[in-house]
This record gives structure tokens, sequence and C-alpha cells, in this order.
């Protein structure tokens, strides 16, 4: 699947900043200049940066919230069925639908399915597993702080912004894949 | 050193030393992954590799031949089975309560070990596993049993059951914990990937890191998604230990029935996590030269939540002597004397020196900062801790309500053989995680390096010297 260096599209533009703090200022200025697309790459998260960005808090606490209601119902109806319409068995003399003692399983499944839907979801809101864009830099994961103003956008005049903003090394960069 | 922001944190001092830029903590942390094992670690993989091999030798006799093998009993039908399943999860608390719970009051001492924590849950809670597993007796007809699905015999499981309920709480457990760690290492697992010169080693570890490239719109999401799995699996691991605790306290048996159980066993559980935590932390900085990350100060800190959960225990063993007299029933006063000052009284005390009387010792500073010390308690503490379930499993049991059935329980050498294997099963998993996975979350590290050098971008004067 390696695609050839002729066929690499251009895929934005990449600066390089000295520390956290520059990428923040640097990001407010682009995303004053309203540029369409442009993304931080860092090695930790940065606390201050999704402000900057303008990104809005993430939908991830509502599919917990969703998911988490699912499982709970899901468990009572389970044990409810089970144990009061399908095969009402009396045990201990409790009544068939002895709902304390569903409690814990409940609980449980509340759990399992909004933990497994929250990573599910975030795995599909960053397209995990993502195998069609490499990263641009393997310094990126280590210690470099990065911005990315991606395209469609004028080659020179998004790499002479950057330059502006205070990257101290600013490149074109080319979609490729992992494998 | 002090910085500015040392009145915003709980713990003023370093985390890291040894004054490590970024590049070294990849350097530091992926060394054991990227180097041909040392001649250390085959030592302790072979030790690992006899004990569990024992464990084999001990498991195929109680498959082939069948529950015979082992020393259980009437009345004594629990043994060490459930003894080690007990103690098995409970080491397993630990690692979730330094990852979600330490994370969400902000300790930010976790971030040096909450991934060997982890690794040492998701371990823990195999090893528990294969015990009630094999207390069924026939382990290949288990799912069956302990699973609701529609079958033949149009029955269900009871849900009204303790043991139920364990299977939907362990098993639970069991997987967000080993979502939850792998969510932690993805970033991680990008740096080994970024690192690797070898093709096949690139290629596993782009595989593993999902392909992660660190852009803040993955970051976004994936911190709301770590706070989230913090706040569940929070809960989670409390319900764990109380669930596993009403297999004990929903009976009618003398020693079980009592309420203290869940707060009890969680404290408990708590307790022997972290001395195993010390335990495999104390060996990994030494062995993997990791002594700048996990700093005295680290280890001072969980020897603190040692001394404090052992205390717990220690109230809650006086508790019961105290409810025992204060029922005024026969049957618990007779269960407890007979607990300290019956047949089984040298697991008693062995079980209160460990677990009350040694951990004392770190009331002295210079104890909690003493590595030998600390490495010396942590083994008792493993051992009152795997006493303590022995006491309430068998001495509970062995003397019930009608004297002409009461028996002396004696494990045999094959319930010792499985006892000693897990120890062998637990280890080399382990030592497998701290050859191939990233052993400190490198990611988080380094987030908390950022803070403390005023890297971030808090308007803070650097201040350093």
């Amino acid at each position: 699947m390696a695609n050839p260096k002729s066929e690499r599209q251009f895929a934005g533009v990449i600066g390089y900043f000295a520390g956290a703090d520059q990428l923040v200022q640097a990001m407010r200025k682009v995303r004053e200049a309203k540029y369409s697309s442009f993304d931080a790459f860092t090695p930790y998260p940065i606390h201050g940066l999704d402000a900057a960005q303008g990104l809005s808090r993430s939908p991830l606490p509502f599919v917990t919230f969703a998911a988490g209601l699912t499982g709970c119902c899901l468990g009572f109806l389970l044990q409810y069925w089970t144990s009061a319409v399908d095969w009402p068995l009396n045990v201990g003399g409790k009544p068939f639908n002895s709902w304390p003692a569903f409690v814990p399983i409940m609980f449980e499944l509340t759990v399992l399915l909004g933990g497994l839907s929250t990573v599910a979801a975030m795995f599909l809101l960053n397209g995990f597993p993502n195998i069609r864009k490499k990263i641009f830099d393997p310094g990126l994961t280590r210690d470099r702080f990065a911005l990315v103003i991606e395209a469609p956008v004028e080659e020179s005049e998004a790499q002479s912004f950057l330059k502006k903003v205070g990257a101290t090394e600013v490149k074109s960069v080319y979609t490729e894949g992992w494998f | 050193m002090a910085t500015p922001s040392d009145s915003l944190h709980f713990t003023p001092d370093v985390l890291v030393t040894g004054g490590k830029a970024f590049k070294d903590v990849d350097d530091d942390v992926c060394h054991p992954l990227e180097s041909f094992p040392m001649r250390r670690w085959w030592v302790c993989f072979g030790v690992a590799c006899f004990a569990l091999l024992i464990w084999l030798i001990a498991v195929t006799a109680f498959v082939t031949q069948g529950q015979g093998v082992l020393g259980l009993n009437q009345p004594s039908g629990w043994g060490t089975d459930i003894t080690n399943f007990v103690f098995w999860v409970g080491i397993g608390h630990a690692g979730t309560l330094i990852s979600a719970i330490l994370f969400l009051f902000r300790q930010k001492w976790r971030t040096a070990i909450n991934r060997s924590a982890e690794a040492m849950t998701i371990f823990a809670v195999i090893t528990a596993l294969t015990f009630p597993l094999l207390h069924t007796g026939r382990p290949w007809y288990a799912a069956f049993w302990l699973f609701p699905y529609p079958n033949q015999r149009h029955l269900w499981v009871n849900f009204r059951s303790p043991l139920l309920w364990d299977v939907f709480a362990v098993s639970t457990y069991f997987t967000i914990s080993l979502v939850f760690w792998y969510v932690g290492l993805i970033p991680d697992f990008a740096t080994v990937r970024d690192r690797a010169k070898n093709k096949i080693r690139k290629a596993i570890y782009t595989l593993l890191s999902m392909g992660w490239r660190g852009s803040n719109k993955n970051w976004l999401h994936y911190e709301t998604t770590y706070l989230i799995l913090a706040g569940l699996s929070t809960p989670l691991v409390l319900s764990v230990h109380t669930i596993v605790s009403f297999d004990f306290a929903t009976s009618v048996i003398p020693g079980w029935h009592t309420t203290i159980f869940p707060p009890y066993f969680v404290a408990g559980a708590i307790f022997s996590g972290f001395a195993m935590v010390v335990t495999l932390l104390v060996i990994m900085r030494e062995v993997f030269n990791f002594k700048n990350y996990i700093t005295l100060g680290h280890l001072e800190k969980m020897n603190k939540v040692i001394m404090a959960t052992g205390m717990m225990v220690g109230y809650a063993y006086a508790c019961e002597f105290f409810i025992a007299w204060y029922s005024g029933s026969p049957f618990e006063r007779f269960t407890f004397i007979n607990r300290a000052f019956g047949p089984y009284w040298w697991a008693y005390w062995t079980m209160t020196s460990c677990n009350v009387i040694i951990p004392q010792i770190f009331w002295f500073r210079a104890a909690r900062r003493s590595i030998p010390v600390m490495f010396v308690v942590s083994l008792f503490v493993n051992i009152g801790m795997w006493f303590e379930r022995y006491v309430i499993v068998v001495t509970s049991l062995h003397r019930d309500f009608l004297p002409s059935s009461w028996k002396y329980y004696i494990p045999t050498w094959y319930d010792w053989g499985w006892t000693f294997g897990s120890f062998g099963l637990f280890f080399a998993l382990f030592l497998l995680f701290v050859r191939f996975f990233p052993t400190i979350a490198m990611s988080e590290v380094k987030g908390v390096m950022a803070q403390e050098n005023n890297h971030g971008p808090s308007g803070e004067v650097p201040a350093h010297g």
C-alpha cells in the first residue's frame, strides 16, 4: 500500500515551535486568521490549547450517559424477565421481582456498557484505527510542538504566516499512509 | 527547588529528579524495550517460569484427578481456592486506586507508577480468575454455568446469588481495567513506534498505537475518555471487593455474616495491593534504573497509604471482636474466640502481626524512606493479607454448627503448589509486560514535568534553581 512519491498529495504546512507557550499563542493567531482547517500536534495534552484552537467540549459524556443508562435498564430487564416472567423461581421465599438483589448487576452493566461505548465513540471520533495519515515527524510524540495548517491553503502564504507567528521551522507536508 | 506552583500542588516535592528533558524520558523508559534482556531479567523470568511450572503441575493433577487432590473436606469446602481468589482480586485494587482515584484527586505523583500498577491489576485479576474457575470442578463447563444465556434446560442463573454478582463484577472489572490500561498506552505506543528502527517492531507498535498522531483534536476526546473511565472505575473498584465480600456476608455462617465486610474488604484490598506495588516497584526501579522517576518521595507516599489502610484493617479486626461480644450471639462469640485461640491461632496471629503491628514502623520517616525496610514490610503485608483471607475462609468453616462434623482443614501439597505457582503466573506476565510495554506513562510524565518546569502556558515566571 506504500504510496510512490509522485502520488503524494499536498496536505498542508507544518510549523514547529520552541515550546508549549509559543504554540498556544500562535494557535490563537492562526485561529483569528480564519484558516479553514488547522490542528496542533504535541507529545502530551497542553492546557489552554483547546480554547486557543476554538475546540468545543467533547460530546463523549453524553455517549457515556446514554450507554450507561441503557446498561442499567438492560440489566434490570434481563433479571426481571428471567426471574419473574420466563421462569419464576422461588428462591428462599423472596418475591419474584426482588429488585434490591438486582442492583449489583445493574450497576456492573451500567459501568460495562458506559465504559466500552465511551471508548468505542472515542475511536470513532478520532478515526481510530488511523491507517491513512502518517505522523508528520517522529519528534511529535517525543518533544516537539507543531501546528499544521491543512490543505486547501496557499502553500507559500501559509508558510510565511507560520513564520510570522513564531515558528522556528516551517515546511510543507504530504499525505502518507502507515504501511 | 521551590516553584511558585508549589502551593497549588498537594505534593510539593519534585516528581522527576535528575534534570531530565523530555527526550531523556523516552530514552530511559524505552530502554528495556529496545535492548536485549539483561541477565537479571532472565534470572527473574526463569524463577517465575519455574513457579508457573509448579502451578501447571498442580492444576493438571487437579483437572485430571479431581477435587480430591486438595485438602477440601466437609465442612471446609472453600480452602485455598477462595483464599487465593480473594487475595489476588484484592491485589488488583491498588492498581485501579492509583490509576483512577488518584487521577480524580489530581495526585500528580501517580504518573510515575500508574502504568505498572494497572498492569499489576490486570495480571492479578487474571491470576484470581483461575481459582474460582477451577473451583467449579470442571472449568471447561464454567461458561455454561456462570453466564445467563438461553439454553435447552430453559433455566436461568440465580440473580439473587452473590456468587453470580461476582461473575459480573469481576468480569466487568477485568474488561474495564484492560480498556483503561490500553487507552492510557496508546500515546506511549506511538512514542515507541516513532523511535523504532526495526521494520517489524515498527509495524507492531503502529498497530498497537492505532495510528496515534498526537493531534490536539485527538487529545481532546482522549482526555475526556480518560477522565470518564477514571470516573467509572472509581465506583467499580469499590463495588468489586464489596461484592466479593458479599460472597461471605450474605451467608449465615458466624464470622462471615457481618455488615462491616464491604468496607473492611475494600480497605484490605487497597492495603495488600499497595504492598504488592511497593514490592514490584522497588525491584523495577532497581533493575531498570528508574530511580529518577520512581523516587523515594513516591515510595514514601505509598508507605503512608499502607500504614493508613493497615490501621483501617486493624480497626476492622477489633470491631469484629467487639460486635461478636456485643451481639450476644453465642455462635458469633464462639467463632471469634475460636479464631484467635482455637486450632488456627497461628494463622490469626500471623495475620495480626503482619498487618497491624509491622506496618506501624512507618510512623518513622527513616523507615518510610528506607528501601530495605519497605521491601521487607511489603512482603510481610502480602503474607499477612494472604493469611487474613485464609483465616476468614477456614476458621469460620472448620467448626460449623454441628460439633460432630468439626474437622481440621489441612492444605495438601497441591494446595500449596497452586498457591505458590499462582505467583509464578503473575510474575511471568508482569515480567513480559516490562519487556514489551512502556512501564512508565511517558506522555503523562511529560505533562507533569512541563508544569513543574513551567513550560506550560500558565503565564507563571520560570523559577529555576
